[in-house]
């Protein structure tokens, strides 16, 4: 299940012989207080935030636990690295814990390049560090005398206990300091350290995603994450990040041939990712190449496995990048799936045409509007007129256009 | 289920027409309202459900069957409801622990290329068994209902397009024929239809195969002009056969939007949000 928030402690089997009705009242039950997290308005679900609020708005709230988030990748994988890390980020301050596969890059790398969060309300412990209020000592902060205007601001905590808040803002220009990451609990998998060994089933599955989905299945039972077995009394997220699934770095030729021998072997992981996921509270995100797969259907598939999906499209090396149009903007984003969770209703997206720009402190998503025109001339240029017409402008040259446009 | 629903198939839970194979399809969208609809429907019709769930988990159908007034877990425990959770024995069979019976379910799964035999015996089983012990238990079930949710994950799976068709057949031919009951599947396409993908064909030559097979098809769309908040897309209803009053017409279309606690039909252009 994905974990709504009512029913996670008891088995429904519990349920029936003390209950007359099938409503339970939220309040009733012992409900699930892991940091990080919050019901969603709309079914319960218990959701996590994805490190981006505007997509956390995007995708109704959050994520919710115990789905997958696909991001298909931007050509160079830059944004959706972006995205990934930024996931990780949020795992690392809502003290979450993580698990990190890539086969390109190292894990520790990945997580030495987490973005910083900015922290403006709440401290970060560091022992020994006084809480820099005012110039008064601290046994007599009863009553301010000087910097009285702080009297009734809320004390400095001293432990990062609780982000209170549900989701975070990160500076890009800054990497996470090391006494913040250190102090997150994280599992690593990285597929060039597991050598493939010769497993005698006859499975389509291949053996790089076969070992992840035991690494993965030996983290959630080990660590308490596993909703069948009686959880320890403290409970906590799983943050599940999965680096460019399908790329030929995993020993798959999905994105090499345009008739791949191992075609299910990622739909097949996605599959039992799925199932791994369902019945433990964790959320994964996983990364594919898909601009490198030809086989459309093939894409279909693995959306359909997954929960959310969206694709990333950045103007990043493409004539749209110079394009006026787009100036606002670094790519375009794609909602390929929401999906419906514990009820018949799904949280659309109110509008389909969306663009994304990284600022320094900030991931925005937003309705791509094009900018006012304010040109001399009547009619506004296309998009496709426009690549050939910035040429032209150099001469500058009314002769050159005058074809294309009214001139009164 | 939904009642506006009942009315366009002109059927309710005390009338229905036995051995029928329905098949929903969906295109770029998501049908699996209408699996929840007739989940509920076959419940409240005092059949016999065996329900095989390949892509959700047991408490989501559960979740939804509740708003929609239907308890799952009671129907397990009196015997109304045999549920395969396909997510959670997949795990079994892809990190085995222990030695496991070889008479499972999803055991399919670690050679996919072989077939779906032990797919269909556990139908077998689960269906049969209902009307041939039905002096040890309770209460009389009426006919056997198969339902499938959804089928096109077994292509994902690495399962042939022909060991799909063959296992339908075969659930068709017992519960359909011998059994008198209902099979309900759903198969999911991606690509357009006029367009030739030489790399689709699992899928569309699946969905042709059971549409072919089947005597009524919903088939679940987009809308033709593009994204609507309101109106979430188009039911294409398609009966194969006339029924004995052999008034309808043979196709009809329709609009619905999915609400919290059910789905809402209407004829094109009626929806509220146009008028």
């Amino acid at each position: 299940m994905a974990a709504p928030v009512k029913s996670v402690d008891k088995p429904p089997a519990e349920c029936s012989p003390l209950n007359f009705t099938s409503f339970q009242k939220k309040s009733r039950s012992k409900s699930l207080s892991i940091p990080g997290t919050r019901p969603s308005v709309q079914n319960g679900q218990l959701l996590v935030s994805s490190g981006v609020t505007s997509l956390d708005y995007l995708l109704g709230g959050g994520l919710a636990v115990g789905t997958v988030l696909l991001i298909e990748e931007d050509r160079y994988d830059s944004f959706s690295r972006m995205i990934f890390k930024y996931f990780l980020a949020e795992g690392v301050v809502c003290r979450h814990e993580l698990f990190v596969a890539a086969a390109q890059d190292d894990p520790d790398d990945i997580l030495q390049e987490l973005p910083a969060p900015i922290l403006d309300d709440v401290a970060i412990h560091r022992p020994g560090e006084q809480p820099r209020m005012s110039c008064e000592p601290q046994d007599t902060l009863d009553a301010m005398k000087i910097a009285w205007r702080y009297q009734n601001l809320p004390k400095v905590q001293s432990a990062l206990a609780s982000s209170s808040r549900f989701g975070h803002y990160y500076d890009v220009s800054k990497t996470m300091e090391p006494e913040i990451r250190q102090a997150a609990k994280w599992h690593r998998f990285y597929h060039p350290e597991h050598p493939p060994l010769s497993s005698g089933t006859h499975s389509p599955k291949l053996e790089s995603y076969s070992a992840l989905l035991k690494s993965l299945r030996d983290v959630i039972q080990r660590e308490g994450f596993d909703l069948t077995a009686p959880l320890p009394k403290s409970r906590n997220i799983l943050r599940v990040g999965l680096h460019s699934l399908g790329s030929a770095l995993w020993g798959d030729d999905l994105c090499c041939h345009d008739n791949p021998k191992n075609v299910h072997a990622l739909t097949s992981f996605l599959y039992g990712l799925r199932a791994l996921l369902r019945t433990s509270l964790s959320v994964a995100v996983v990364t594919v190449p898909s601009h490198l797969i030809q086989d459309r259907a093939l894409m279909g598939s693995i959306t359909r496995l997954c929960d959310n999906a969206i694709a990333l499209e950045s103007f990043k090396g493409s004539e749209r990048e110079t394009n006026p149009l787009y100036k606002d903007y670094h790519g375009l984003l794609h909602v390929r799936q929401v999906p419906r969770l514990n009820c018949l209703a799904s949280h659309l997206p109110d509008h389909k045409d969306l663009a994304f720009k990284l600022k320094r402190k900030q991931f925005t998503i937003e309705r791509l509007h094009l900018p006012p025109d304010l040109s001399e001339t009547v009619s506004r240029v296309s998009k496709g007129e426009l690549a050939g017409a910035a040429t032209a402008a150099a001469a500058c040259s009314s002769a050159t256009s005058s074809a294309k446009h009214l001139d009164f | 289920m939904f009642t506006e629903l009942n009315s366009i198939l002109n059927t309710s839970p005390e009338s229905f027409t036995p051995g029928e194979f329905i098949l929903l399809s969906d295109r770029q969208s998501d049908a699996s309202f209408l699996i929840h609809h007739f989940l509920s429907f076959y419940l409240k019709a005092r059949c016999k459900v065996c329900f095989v769930a390949l892509v959700q988990s047991f408490s989501h159908y559960h979740a939804v069957s509740q708003r929609l007034g239907v308890s799952l877990t009671q129907a397990k425990e009196k015997g109304q409801l045999i549920f395969l959770e396909g997510l959670k024995e997949s795990l079994s069979v892809f990190l085995p622990q222990e030695e496991n019976p070889d008479h499972q379910a999803m055991s399919f799964l670690r050679d996919p290329a072989a077939g779906l035999r032990s797919l269909y015996e556990f139908v077998q089983s689960s269906v049969v068994g209902s009307s041939g012990g039905g002096g040890a238990s309770a209460e009389q079930w009426g006919p056997p209902v198969l339902l499938m949710d959804d089928v096109s994950v077994l292509l994902s799976l690495g399962v042939r397009v022909g060991a799909v068709l063959d296992f339908s057949h075969y659930c068709r031919t017992t519960v359909c024929s011998q059994l008198q009951g209902d099979v309900v599947m759903l198969v999911r396409c991606d690509g357009e239809a006029e367009e030739d993908y030489a790399d689709d064909e699992g899928s569309e030559q699946l969905m042709r195969g059971l549409t072919h097979q089947s005597c009524l098809t919903l088939h679940v769309q987009g809308l033709p002009t593009g994204y609507c908040r309101d109106i979430h897309g188009q039911v294409e209803f398609c009966w194969k056969k006339r029924q004995s009053d052999g008034q309808h017409a043979p196709k009809k279309v329709f609009q619905f939007k999915v609400h919290d606690k059910g789905v809402s039909f209407f004829a094109r252009g009626t929806s509220r949000a146009v008028l």
